[in-house]
């Protein structure tokens, strides 16, 4: 059932051939870490790919939940792996994305009351990558930027810390990491695409369930997936998620689904947090305005009551002479 | 094959799926102060540009707590960060040092705010120390003619600008309450005036001019009326998730410290002034201070803890 390992025709041969020879333990030392603990020495540079838009497709259907992507991840990004307590959430002890996890494979136990029934869902989940990118579009630093491949990456020397990005990535992806101190999350492996590798979660993955490839070639392939599941097994409802526009204008890293996008822990209708802004901002000066306007008027009010008073004073003064001199 | 019994459990909006982003104690503090600052500044701005000579110690007063208020607060937004030293970065590119500006980003905008707040407060509270013979004479001209005027109008546009941004902050988010409202700009924003007017009838309820002091109330009043209606709207409009995100004793804490004792008890006090004699405007003013305090509380906390 699985598809096979997608290969971008755009790719040139010489990059293939770079990437083979870098892949060659003999060839090449393996590379430095690159996450919150790397320093590094310099790594043979292969060929990087092609500056286009690349991306995950996520096969559930064939994710046995094995967890080689989340290791994978985590050895190549030099990220802590010190899960020392279990969730008793099924075989789910990671429980969520954040600053140490950046790959994350969900159990989903979908049993009814008597557990005569049921069935597992499982789901490899990761950054988006979103084409409109919420936590790019809020970050203050200018820290969070979008690569030639279309990925959302973040600098994690300029990330300041101020977890704008964790309130506004719609997926819940971003978290701080304790070593760093600063907001991280899947970078697509910018660094091995850099030098001509593939992203090391899809590299480990053994069922194929997590496809890298270039986007355009990515959403043929999951199509016809899509179409294959559905024609075997008419009940199974198999969908994309994230693969048209409609959401943030694309996910570059999209799912095949089996259930409601909520019951994988994803929103129906992610939306960027600039979404409000305009209404908010617009309520928030119609506010100063009333409020301005209101303390003018009674500025103006309290003015012309004074007026008003001295003017009945001075009048109260000039009549008052009258009756004295009545008296008089 | 949706199983029924999950999609009962459904969150209530599609913000549901995302992480808090551990604003605490530091913010809530950061909103309060930064509201107070912006409303105190906008009300002094109005009195100095419109007021009368009468109001000039109230207008001094004014500016001076929103110094005070910005200098003691803008910190606590650097000492928020997981890594303050780097906070500069908000303000320059590190490749170019071109300044750093994004206009979708509420945080960047904070902080030009926030300089142009604190560049018209400050100057205006050098006048202001000035005339009181704290600093010599000459700098008492800052404040007046036309630079006097300007710095006034810039205290009043930078003053709502720095009380609504807060709560834009919030809504230009994807967390459950903050960004499922466009209100909360308006509502910190009112609830600034609250603070600013709280304030300023407080510490100047003795030096500024009887007159001075029911603008400010009258102010208050229009403020806290103007919160009430908000906060009612919301709540209507996005009961499935004020429900939940206030369900528990964050809902306790809105109606019994927000509502009643930070905004219905002070409207009485001021109806019926004498009813704790002379102490019934500073007990108004520390109520609604109180109530100012406890509504950026539950606002942040509440959905934190979702």
């Amino acid at each position: 059932m699985a598809l096979p390992a997608l290969s971008s025709p755009r790719r040139n041969e010489d990059s293939r051939q770079a990437r083979a020879a870098a892949a060659t333990p003999v060839a090449t030392p393996l590379p430095p870490p690159a996450g919150p603990h790397g320093t590094g020495e310099a790594f043979p540079q292969a060929a990087a790919y092609p500056a286009e838009p690349m991306g995950f497709f996520t096969d559930t259907t064939v994710c046995i939940g094995c967890k080689a992507c989340e290791v994978a991840c985590k050895s190549w990004n030099g990220l802590s792996s010190d899960i020392v307590e279990l969730s008793g959430q099924s075989y789910d002890n990671t429980r969520h994305l954040d600053g140490e996890n950046w790959r994350h494979v969900q159990f989903i136990e979908q049993f009814s009351d008597d557990r005569a029934t049921g069935r597992w869902l499982l789901m490899s989940d990761v950054c988006k990558h979103c084409v409109h990118a919420g936590c790019l579009e809020v970050c203050p630093t200018g820290a969070i930027i979008r690569t030639e491949y279309d990925t959302v990456v973040i600098q994690a020397d300029t990330c300041i810390g101020c977890r704008a990005c964790i309130a506004g990535c719609p997926f819940g992806v971003i978290e701080i990491n304790p070593v760093s101190n600063t907001a991280m999350k899947c970078t697509l492996c910018y660094d091995r695409l850099q030098s001509g590798l593939p992203p090391a979660c899809a590299q480990a993955c053994p069922t194929h369930s997590i496809q890298f490839g270039a986007i355009a070639d990515l959403h043929q392939a999951a199509q016809r997936r899509v179409d294959q599941v559905n024609r075997q097994y008419p009940e199974a409802g198999a969908y994309l998620y994230g693969a048209g526009d409609e959401i943030l204008g694309g996910l570059n890293s999209f799912y095949l689904l089996l259930d409601a996008p909520e019951i994988y822990g994803l929103p129906a209708n992610p939306q960027l947090p600039s979404r409000n802004m305009p209404a908010a901002s617009a309520l928030g000066i119609g506010g100063a305005v009333g409020m301005a306007t209101l303390g003018a008027v009674a500025l103006r009010k309290r003015r012309m009551d004074a007026f008003a008073r001295q003017a009945a004073e001075a009048h109260a003064g000039e009549a008052a002479p009258e009756p004295e001199g009545t008296a008089g | 094959m949706t199983m029924p019994w999950l999609v009962a459990q459904l969150p209530p909006s599609d913000t549901s799926f995302t992480v808090s982003p551990h604003w605490g104690w530091y913010i809530v503090v950061y909103f309060f102060l930064g509201g107070l600052a912006g409303g105190a500044a906008f009300l002094a701005g109005l009195l100095d540009l419109l007021g009368t000579p009468q109001d000039r110690a109230m207008t001094r007063i004014g500016y001076l707590i929103a110094l005070v208020a910005v200098a003691l607060g803008g910190p606590l937004l650097i000492l928020d960060l997981t890594r303050p030293e780097r906070f500069w970065h908000m303000v320059l590119q590190s490749n170019t040092m071109l300044p750093m500006f994004k206009v979708y980003a509420p945080l960047s905008l904070g902080v030009y705010i926030l300089i142009a707040f604190s560049s018209c407060v400050g100057v205006l509270s050098l006048a202001a120390l000035a005339d009181w013979g704290l600093l010599p004479r000459a700098l008492s001209r800052l404040g007046e003619g036309i630079i006097g005027k300007l710095l006034a109008l810039g205290c009043i546009l930078t003053g709502t600008a720095l009380a609504g941004y807060t709560g834009l902050v919030l809504t230009v988010t994807n967390r459950p309450l903050w960004a499922d409202s466009s209100l909360l700009a308006l509502l910190f924003l009112l609830s600034g005036i609250s603070a600013g007017s709280a304030t300023m009838i407080l510490c100047g309820q003795r030096r500024g001019n009887a007159g001075t002091v029911r603008w400010l109330e009258a102010m208050e009043r229009y403020s806290s009326l103007g919160e009430i209606i908000v906060l009612a709207i919301m709540t209507v409009t996005l009961w499935s998730v004020v429900r939940v995100v206030w369900g528990g004793h964050w809902g306790i804490v809105l109606i019994v410290g927000v509502v009643l004792l930070g905004i219905m008890i002070p409207l009485f006090l001021q109806h019926r002034p004498r009813t704790l004699g002379a102490a019934t405007l500073p007990v108004a003013a520390l109520l609604v201070l109180l109530g100012v305090f406890l509504l950026r509380t539950v606002v942040i906390l509440s959905s934190e803890a979702v």
